[in-house]
């Protein structure tokens, strides 16, 4: 536990249930998008960067995030894109998004990172980019520390 | 997830590792997107050949491997027998005949070729086009299916009135050695309702207002199911063909319904089904423009390079670039590809098609395009396309400008070196 005495604000823990996709357990800093992604032609593969050219990530590397976004769109490439994330060792830490489609199932399943879905409260009213993330797919549930990882 | 005891059999490895692996990959999947059950189907459409240089290490280690790892998401190598059913090979990364012009080295043409063998000797069936439904792979009315390319399934569920959810590598590699898919999305009749009431106020009739169309249904809709009223003009497969793959690229939409065209609904209100519109959007002369200006990613008027044929073109679409280029020669600073299916491409060299665009210093390219295989000319700064779909993806793959436009606008570039369509 952080010392709160020599943490001036008191860290605050949220807890959200959701469904889990993937099992597994993972921390990290986050990366929030709400518009979704394209995998094949939307991300580069071997560097773990969104590279579609109106993405609001456009440039931005997801490789160990814990990614929040609404889904998967575009080509049917997306799982063996995100695939390649895994084999090059660029892939999200995890995968939290809100809209399940074939595509984001799939491309959750070969990723093989922690996610989830159906969460009881909407993740992006609590979760910002930089915020630490743990996701317990396992227990079914996040936990959102603010700001930055806790000491 | 229920399975059957055949399911179960398979599961357990009785008849087999590779299908092991693949009910495995199935029942992950399955669960993960919360289907109850799988369907069996006899149609599967994905992507298994090795043609690109990023496999290569893999082929290193046998195609058994490269099945194994990308088209089962199996860490173990299974030995992988002859498909259960019926298997289609989609669009691939190099044109077995045009492949030096691709910029491919000889040694992956050969591992490519040699991927071809093995899958062939499996029963997968080499089409290599993005467009099944152009060369044989007909589904019916109802039929299940499991197909991978964005822009076929649109036309799988919504044209032909088959039923296929967006299926992946990994999925389509499983479901080609089991006969199962997941039995869920738009496999079950209640998901094939439409959600959103598209009211089309202006004339579309021409390829290119399809296309504009298709994209800005995409962007309106997302993944939902948009439902087309008030179409002047009755449109053809090439037509429908544009329209849907530019809606699975500016949105993900996989179904749409126009009543008194398309196979499962006569009316709007089978097109509805038991439910109302959430919402009525209007598409009419600003949101056509809007869609045109956003197609357009480039400055640049010199045109290094244009694609056409994405999808794959038709044969009447070879004879009106065949015509629209004959005894004319396109300008020494550009190239022109045009992309058609290796059967098709067939039918257009009889044809004398071929002879003419070839004449003109163009060049047929089959098997592949510029944004799967990401091999353009060399030094092409800016492209222009007929396709909104390639106008949306292969500038970010590229990293080149783009301009979108008719076929005729694109093959006047290609003659005179400038793009002289609408800014």
């Amino acid at each position: 536990m952080s010392d709160q005495s020599v943490n001036p604000q008191p860290t605050r823990t949220i807890v959200i249930k959701g469904r889990t996709v993937v099992k597994g357990k993972v921390s990290g800093e986050a990366l929030v998008t709400r518009e979704t992604i394209s995998g094949w032609g939307g991300i580069n593969e071997r560097e773990g960067t969104v590279i579609e050219r109106r993405h609001e990530l456009v440039g931005q590397s997801f490789a160990g995030k814990i990614l929040l976004f609404p889904g998967a769109k575009g080509s049917s490439g997306w799982s063996a894109f995100f695939h390649m994330t895994r084999l090059n060792g660029v892939s999200p830490a995890a995968m939290l998004f809100t809209r399940m489609t074939t595509k984001m199932a799939l491309g959750a399943v070969v990723t093989r990172v922690p996610a989830m879905t159906d969460f009881e409260r909407d993740p992006f009213e609590h979760i910002q980019t930089g915020d630490w993330v743990e996701v317990d797919a396992d227990a079914g549930e996040i936990r959102i520390t603010k700001g930055e990882k806790p000491a | 997830m229920q399975l059957t005891d055949f399911e179960k059999a398979m599961l357990d490895g009785v008849n087999g590792r590779a299908k092991a692996a693949a009910m495995d990959l199935l029942v992950r999947y399955g669960e993960a997107v919360g289907a109850e059950r799988l369907v069996e189907t006899n149609n599967v459409a994905g992507a298994f050949n090795a043609s690109t240089p990023s496999v290569k290490r893999i082929v290193d280690k046998g195609f058994d491997a490269v099945y194994s790892e990308l088209n089962l998401d199996s860490d173990e190598i299974v030995e992988i027998p002859h498909m259960a059913v019926n298997t289609w090979q989609l669009i691939t990364g190099i044109d077995n005949d045009n492949w030096a012009l691709q910029g491919a080295d000889e040694s992956l043409v050969q591992m490519q070729r040699d991927s071809e063998a093995y899958l062939g000797e499996r029963g997968v069936n080499m089409c290599a086009t993005c467009t099944p439904y152009q060369v044989g792979n007909v589904p019916i009315k109802g039929e299940h299916c499991a197909w991978m390319e964005s822009s076929a399934v649109i036309y799988c569920n919504s044209v032909l009135g088959a039923r296929t959810n967006v299926e992946g590598k990994e999925s389509t590699g499983a479901a080609a050695l089991t006969g199962r898919i997941p039995y869920w999305g738009y496999h079950l009749p209640e998901n094939r309702f439409g959600t959103h009431l598209i009211e089309v106020d202006i004339a579309v009739d021409d390829m290119m207002d399809w296309g504009l169309l298709g994209y800005f249904v995409g962007e309106q809709v997302e993944e939902n199911k948009p439902v087309l009223n008030n179409i002047a003009h009755h449109p053809n497969m090439v037509k429908l063909k544009h329209f849907g793959a530019a809606a699975a690229s500016s949105g993900g939409v996989e179904l749409y319904h126009i009543p008194g065209i398309t196979t499962e609904a006569n009316t709007l209100a089978e097109a509805f089904g038991p439910h109302k519109a959430v919402k009525t959007i209007h598409y009419g002369h600003k949101e056509r423009e809007a869609m045109y200006m956003k197609l357009q990613s480039a400055t640049d008027r010199k045109v290094d390079f244009i694609m056409l044929g994405c999808p794959h073109n038709s044969i009447e679409q070879m004879a009106l670039i065949a015509e629209l280029l004959r005894g004319k020669r396109i300008h020494p600073d550009t190239a022109l590809w045009v992309h058609t299916p290796r059967a098709i491409k067939q039918v257009a060299e009889r044809n004398g098609y071929l002879r003419a665009i070839e004449a003109a210093g163009a060049v047929v390219m089959s098997d592949t395009c510029p944004a799967i295989s990401r091999r353009l000319p060399k030094g092409v700064r800016v492209i222009a396309t007929d396709s909104a779909k390639q106008a949306h993806y292969l500038p970010a793959i590229a990293n080149v400008q783009g301009w979108f436009g008719s076929v005729t606008d694109c093959v006047r570039a290609a003659i005179s070196g400038q793009w002289q369509g609408r800014v």
